[in-house]
């Protein structure tokens, strides 16, 4: 499978090594340059000095919101006497993403290497990876890898006889978007219901049990190691501007070759689509309508504002290019869910999909996300069904402007913005959908809905 | 601290909310609260009703916050500058937030025991609208019993989280909290009649809305037609003080005394709030202040409440010191 296939020009940092035989295991990974970083960082490094090395590296959180590492890593109290905690986010549940899953599945060890260069640099002794529960079996992968890195003493009391000592655990959570939600996690790997919490007080202050606390993406971690093997500077050499390095994109949809790609941020959105390296062009021959740039959460755009912006230049995957336009014209990089569209696809179907999800995944903490998305997501049912009217187009476009901004965390925003966007471009498909009072089958979601009741 | 809130300045300590600081300036600047309760650490934050715009976020740094804020959980910090009644921004995000809590609220006013001291009968009179445009069908539940003497009536429920916290913070073991999530979550017990502590009928007291309702009271009286009043016996559990509500000479129902934020000002125990239902249980102190735009003061207590005020205010330009008061 041509899966993530080399390119030429492409720099690959976290899974260049994807097709090597047996990667997962701790030999093989060693054998291809493996842990060099928790060498490189232990002996000849200071904490700091790794910090500094991130903070050069303009590495940005790849979760989504695309925050400096570095500077979330030097927000991070240290007062004497008390625990710091590093706990990776892997509950990666944005529909349209799985670079997470592919990276932990295929080189469990990467993102281990990465958690304790990170904690060495952090100061934490304790560090806990939570995993969602839909990825049991990938829990299990990195449980496995952890064993074998305790077992050749990367984990564990003294590491390479240094007086730095460290554990790692694997929690699986239990089924819940929200708990990718930085707060919301740490309240559910207390072992409570997973409601995101009142900021502030943030993490880096008081975090898990109330400690010192960084939270960081898988991708993010991972990342953390060819920055120390090779250098901030030469890590930030890759990209464009304030977009460095390396992302995973996770691009599914209808293109000839979804799968997981890393690329060099920074290259034209349009060859990501249509070259045979990356996404390989929308499958049968179809035109394309729409992308989702960055995850569900994201707002759609269609074609013409996909590839250039409202400027007319031409759009490039970095966290600036998306971005250009604001909301009006331009959308996010996010997590780097990149879903395409074809001209066949209903943006109401879709949109309806998108909502549902919010709708069932909302804590129920806070009202408008609580009753907002449920709403929204009855609304759209009602153009599906044929019973919808042309004023619904408008009562969804101000149920989203009092959800958005509104809530205690970004799930408020995940979910309106969607919404907005799909209205903002789509609008004419909305009325037209609502005038042709046209039944569309989708009985078959709540099949799901009872399960989960 | 300084903070400017609808444009009148006030002097706070360190640590003092938006809230709380508009509270100190008077109720015509205070965001409603359905959530936050003084008393309860933790609370606040969830309903979203008590919203403000916080156009400077401090004499440090002037920039405005770029979200609404929960006045509730929210500090003031010196040279803040908070918009909360003078912002048509704000006014209409209010507005939405109560047609959130009022889409699947079954709106059973005319059978519902809290009707007449409903925070949210109050808030959607100030803020929301006359018309819905919520045309589904409304979340039901069934009636659960959360011990013999409360009834939760989850249907009508705005998940302010104030019992969650009331029976966290003054009861030994919590035996109720939220199962499920999103719109389906449900205040509830995991096993049912299993709630045995002396304080957890306070639970009724702090719910806002009609879910939490006490079974000896249940579909006796309208509130507005009983007369409260403030009263006390000698309680080894408790304070003792409560308000008592009176029905000609029968005590229909006692409940904590509350404050002008509709906040319990001591919590009560089990025993004086539902095993003494006699006149003679109590001594009687005099009427409760009920605020004169409440329905229940419309029953006569608003001018004898007046009158007492009136004598004290006489008294005191008198000299006269109150034989209770005297040393």
């Amino acid at each position: 499978m041509e899966r993530a296939g080399v390119r030429l020009m492409g720099k690959k940092l976290l899974i260049h090594n994807d097709k090597v035989a047996n990667i997962h295991t701790l030999d093989v990974y060693r054998a291809h340059g493996g842990y060099a970083s928790v060498e490189k960082a232990l002996k000849t490094m200071t904490p700091d000095q790794v910090t500094d090395e991130v903070k050069k590296s303009g590495l940005r959180g790849r979760g989504g919101a695309g925050f400096p590492t570095g500077m979330k890593w030097s927000f991070l109290a240290k007062p004497e006497g008390v625990p710091r905690y590093l706990v990776c986010n892997a509950d990666e549940s944005e529909p349209g993403t799985f670079k997470d899953r592919y990276l932990m599945e295929v080189i469990p060890h990467a993102l281990i290497e990465g958690m304790i260069t990170s904690s060495y640099a952090l100061g934490a002794n304790t560090s806990y990876i939570y995993i969602r529960g839909e990825y049991f079996y990938v829990a299990r992968i990195v449980e496995k890898a952890l064993a074998e890195a305790y077992a050749a003493g990367w984990l564990g009391k003294n590491i390479l006889g240094t007086d730095f000592s460290h554990d790692c655990y694997v929690q699986v959570g239990g089924g819940a978007y929200i708990c990718g939600e930085e707060t919301a996690l740490l309240e559910s790997l207390e072992g409570k219901r997973g409601n995101p919490r009142i900021k502030p007080p943030f993490p880096a202050v008081a975090g898990l049990w109330g400690c010192p606390t960084v939270v960081n993406n898988v991708e993010t971690i991972a990342a953390v190691v060819p920055i120390v093997n090779d250098g901030g500077e030469a890590y930030a050499k890759i990209g464009i501007g304030k977009s460095t390095g390396t992302k995973l994109i996770s691009a599914s949809g209808h293109i000839n070759k979804p799968g997981v790609y890393e690329i060099e941020l920074g290259i034209p959105v349009e060859e990501f689509i249509y070259s045979e390296e990356y996404c390989g062009g929308i499958r049968n021959r179809k035109k394309m309508k729409a992308v989702v740039a960055g995850g569900s959460s994201v707002p759609i755009l269609p074609t013409e504002l996909i590839l250039k912006t409202a400027k007319g230049e031409p759009r490039l995957m970095t966290y600036e290019s998306l971005a250009d336009g604001g909301f009006a014209t331009g959308t996010m990089l996010g997590s780097g869910g990149f879903i395409v569209m074809d001209e066949d696809t209903s943006i109401v179907k879709n949109l309806f999909t998108f909502t549902r999800f919010y709708h069932h995944e909302s804590c129920g903490q806070c009202s408008p996300c609580r009753e907002g998305t449920g709403w929204m997501e009855k609304i759209l049912k009602k153009f599906l069904n044929g019973t919808a009217n042309e004023s619904d187009v408008d009562l969804l476009w101000d149920i989203q402007s009092k959800i958005e901004g509104k809530t205690i965390c970004p799930l408020g925003e995940a979910a309106a913005w969607p919404v907005a966007a799909a209205i903002r471009h789509f609008k004419q498909e909305f009325l037209d959908v609502a005038r042709s009072k046209k039944f569309v089958d989708v009985s078959h979601y709540d099949r799901l809905n009872k399960i989960n009741a | 601290m300084k903070v400017t809130i609808d444009g009148i300045e006030i002097d706070v300590p360190k640590g003092t909310t938006i809230l709380q600081a508009a509270r100190m300036i008077g109720p015509e600047v205070a965001p409603p609260a359905m959530c936050y309760y003084t008393k309860l650490k933790t609370s606040g934050g969830y309903c979203r009703t008590c919203i403000v715009k916080v156009t400077q976020g401090s004499t440090a740094n002037p920039n405005p916050m770029p979200k609404p804020v929960a006045s509730c959980r929210t500090e003031v910090m010196d040279g803040m500058v908070v918009e909360n009644n003078t912002s048509p921004e704000i006014i209409e995000a209010r507005k939405g937030v109560v047609e959130f809590l009022l889409i699947n609220h079954p709106l059973d006013c005319p059978i519902c025991d809290q009707a007449g001291e409903c925070k949210l009968q109050d808030l959607g009179f100030q803020n929301g609208s006359s018309k819905t445009r919520y045309e589904f069908k409304r979340r039901e539940f069934e009636e659960i019993d959360i011990g013999d003497k409360i009834k939760l009536h989850m249907t009508r429920c705005i998940l302010c989280y104030r019992c969650v916290k009331t029976a966290d913070q003054i009861t030994n073991d919590r035996v109720h909290g939220v199962i499920a999530r999103g719109d389906e979550s449900e205040i509830s017990t995991y096993i049912e009649n299993i709630i045995d502590n002396d304080f957890s009928g306070n639970v009724i007291d702090v719910c806002p809305v009609g879910a939490l309702t006490d079974k000896t009271f249940r579909f006796k009286q309208r509130v507005w037609f009983t007369k409260p009043v403030d009263a006390k016996r000698d309680c080894k559990t408790c304070c003792g003080k409560t308000r008592v509500w009176l029905k000609g000479e029968e005590v229909v129902r006692v409940t904590a005394r509350k404050d002008q934020w509709d906040e319990v000002e001591e919590f009560i125990c089990n025993a004086c709030r539902f095993d003494h239902k006699k006149k003679s249980d109590w001594v009687i102190e005099g009427p409760s202040p009920i605020h004169r735009n409440s329905v229940i003061s419309q029953n006569h207590y608003e001018h004898l409440n007046e009158l007492k005020v009136q004598i004290m205010k006489q008294q005191k330009a008198l000299g006269f010191m109150p034989i209770d008061k005297q040393p």
